[in-house]
């Protein structure tokens, strides 16, 4: 026997306690405290967060950062902060569901309701103040 | 690549089989999934005829830009380039110790790699049918080796199957071409296959069978030694005394069915994908560093185009200088040739007419992450016999993906430890700090690689929507949009055009950059020589 698949072997005998560990981070996502395996990530095309603050935070905050201001390099993402364009609740949803020149569509990998819940967090937090709450059929009727 | 979310069912499974005509074979027809059969690469450019001391202004120079400056420069044309890095190459990029690289949103990341140890962030590997790639790396003098897709011991992984253990790739493949065969043998036996193939066929057909997925004399896929000489042996041959080999236990085709492990054998089977492929040797930034060697002459860093305007004339370019960004600068060309992502371009003021514009517009940019880990030793090829080739996963680091040189050595190495495409965990990735995402690789890695816990020392993560230079991977064309706008982007606007993987077929390949440049510099000489 090649020594190699020996060592194998002992490598995978650790592995499955190692696999049953990641189960429990998935179950225990919802703890508080960030820690290397938290919180969950999604399984499959779709997004796993359901609120609005986690959408923003695994989703909207890869491009527009963490205070909503977005950034600048040889282009620019937009600083959703204060921003007039989140007045009319109508023009959000259509950018998350549709995309936007460089922005990517998100309308396959939310449901209507999960836009809906980030586009009201949006609305609601760094300094937009839009009482109005978009429902999901406000974004069922968007989507085309 | 995307990673498949198939299902198939026992009756899919049948009906596939059922369909099976002559010597075709399930395996066989995953091939059909590829791309076209070549690039369309000519050889090297000919651009014949004066253009009389034409100038043209090149905007970007990663490999469309650096390819349209050397030809048109050697043409005869008076060329410029503007680039906003403060180095050539774009994506062709690749991260050694000591370098750093700040993300949008300000986290900086140093890597800490042991000299010679290097990640590619981009680009990875050419396929050898992207010829122009190919032949430039020949013209510029770039050293190839070989890039290692399937490796049969490196491992498929489904979290929820086979009790989360890892399964050779030797094992899932043989088993399931074997029993997949087995099938496909009863049912020809059986007189159900006989509508579709004919008597003599028939048993061509079971030969074959036998032949491709290890049978035996009575047509079964079973623990023996024929299997074995496939997947490998439980005990290898060996010598002397006890030296007997024995031979392994099949994966069930149930199991190997429900795991979903099946789908990852596109990324060996896919034509994009097949072997031979290449690595330059030292990372892949040697192209770009040879076609900078070339026209770094004439490539004005640290430049960022904030308007582009034509007229009849010419074209003006507005930048900012970046050491000195107080005054915006300006360069005046009689061509323009725009590699600008569009991700970028889309932002920036252009005098192009409604069409181009519209398309410009049109073409989101892919979310995608590459992690390099950096471990004290190379455990997997001392443990685990695995050199070189790519590990696949349902985790969301998708991919562990081994060095493909420095084999068999005794000190560090770096492995690409999470390589995700488009999809949520790629836009989830994206939003976590560096580190974070990098915490996650080992810890998610650590199922795979339990080694990973003792071995692991340092990482660095590119997240491409935070790349100050592209705000996202490749241009990801849908069927609709290219339908639409496809014509319009590439076609010359007055004095501009445009050039780079979002103006081909081969989006996210550098192969699709060169031969988009090549194309726009070839129409658009050919409209200069005429005028």
């Amino acid at each position: 026997m090649m020594p190699g698949s020996l060592s194998f072997r002992t490598a995978l005998a650790t592995a499955i306690p190692a696999a049953l560990l990641l189960v429990s981070f998935v179950a225990h996502a919802q703890g508080a405290g960030p820690s290397a395996s938290e919180p969950a990530l999604s399984a499959g095309f779709r997004f796993i967060e359901s609120s609005g603050e986690a959408l923003f935070a695994n989703v909207c905050r890869g491009c527009h950062m963490s205070d909503g201001k977005g950034a600048v390099g040889a282009g620019a993402y937009p600083s959703l902060a204060g921003n007039r364009n989140l007045e009319a609740g109508g023009y959000p949803i259509d950018v998350v569901v549709n995309g936007q020149r460089g922005m990517p569509a998100f309308g396959a990998m939310m449901s209507d309701a999960q836009v809906a819940a980030v586009v009201n967090y949006l609305r609601t937090h760094f300094d937009n103040t839009y009482q109005d709450a978009v429902t999901a059929d406000d974004v069922k009727a968007v989507r085309r | 690549m995307r990673t498949e979310h198939v299902t198939v069912s026992r009756r899919d499974l049948l009906s596939l089989i059922g369909a099976v005509s002559g010597s075709a074979a399930m395996y066989h027809a995953m091939t059909s999934l590829g791309f076209a059969s070549d690039s369309g690469y000519k050889g090297p450019i000919r651009l014949e005829g004066d253009p009389k001391g034409a100038s043209v202004l090149i905007l970007g120079a990663g490999l469309a830009g650096m390819t349209a400056a050397l030809e048109l420069r050697k043409a005869g044309y008076n060329v410029q380039v503007l680039e906003f890095n403060t180095r050539a190459g774009g994506r062709n990029w690749t991260l050694r110790g000591g370098d750093s690289f700040t993300e949008l949103g300000g986290f900086k990341q140093t890597c800490e790699f042991e000299q010679g140890l290097y990640i590619n962030p981009g680009p990875w590997r050419i396929p050898y049918h992207h010829r122009a790639v190919l032949d430039y790396c020949k013209r510029l003098g770039v050293t190839l080796e070989p890039f290692i897709q399937l490796n049969h011991n490196a491992l498929l992984h489904a979290t929820m199957a086979f009790g989360g253990v890892p399964q050779r790739i030797r094992h899932i493949k043989t088993d399931f071409q074997g029993q997949i065969s087995e099938l496909l043998a009863k049912a020809t036996q059986q007189g159900k296959l006989d509508e579709a193939v004919s008597k003599e066929d028939r048993e061509i057909l079971m030969q074959a069978l036998k032949s491709w997925g290890a049978l035996d004399g009575n047509y079964a896929y079973k623990a023996n030694l024929i299997s074995a000489d496939f997947r490998g042996y439980a005990k290898e041959p060996g010598g002397g005394l006890s030296a007997t080999p024995i031979p392994g236990e099949p994966i069930n085709l149930s199991d190997i069915l429900k795991s979903r492990v099946w789908r990852y054998l596109q990324n060996f089977a896919l034509h994009t994908f097949q072997t031979t492929m290449f690595q330059p040797v030292g990372g892949m930034d040697m192209i770009g560093k040879a076609f900078a060697r070339e026209v770094g002459d004439v490539i004005r860093y640290d430049a960022k185009v904030t308007r582009i305007q034509q007229d009849g004339r010419g074209v003006t370019v507005t930048y900012t200088d970046l050491k000195a960004p107080a005054k915006p600068q300006q360069v005046k060309a009689d061509w323009c040739v725009c590699t600008i992502p569009l991700s970028i371009l889309s932002q920036i003021p252009v005098d192009v007419g409604d069409r181009m514009k519209a398309a410009i517009d049109a073409v989101p940019y892919t979310a995608s992450v590459k992690i390099g880990l950096q471990f004290r030793r190379r455990f997997w090829e001392e443990d685990e016999a695995i050199y070189g080739g790519i590990s696949y996963t349902d985790l969301p680091i998708r991919q562990i993906a081994y060095p493909n040189t420095g084999f068999n050595g005794s000190g560090r190495g770096v492995l690409l430890g999470a390589y995700l495409f488009d999809g949520p965990n790629a836009y989830e990735f994206t939003s976590m700090p560096p580190a974070e995402r990098i915490a996650r690789a080992v810890e998610f890695g650590a199922s795979i690689h339990p080694q990973y816990r003792a071995e692991y020392e340092n990482g660095i993560a590119v997240a491409w929507h935070r790349v100050p230079f592209t705000l996202g991977c490749a241009g990801n064309w849908t069927e609709k949009a290219r339908a639409e706008h496809y014509g319009n982007l590439c076609q010359i606007d007055g004095r501009i055009v445009l050039a780079g993987e979002h103006a081909s077929y081969i989006p996210a390949w550098q192969e699709g950059a060169i031969l988009s440049s090549l194309d726009a510099i070839t129409r658009l000489h050919d409209r200069v020589v005429r005028t």
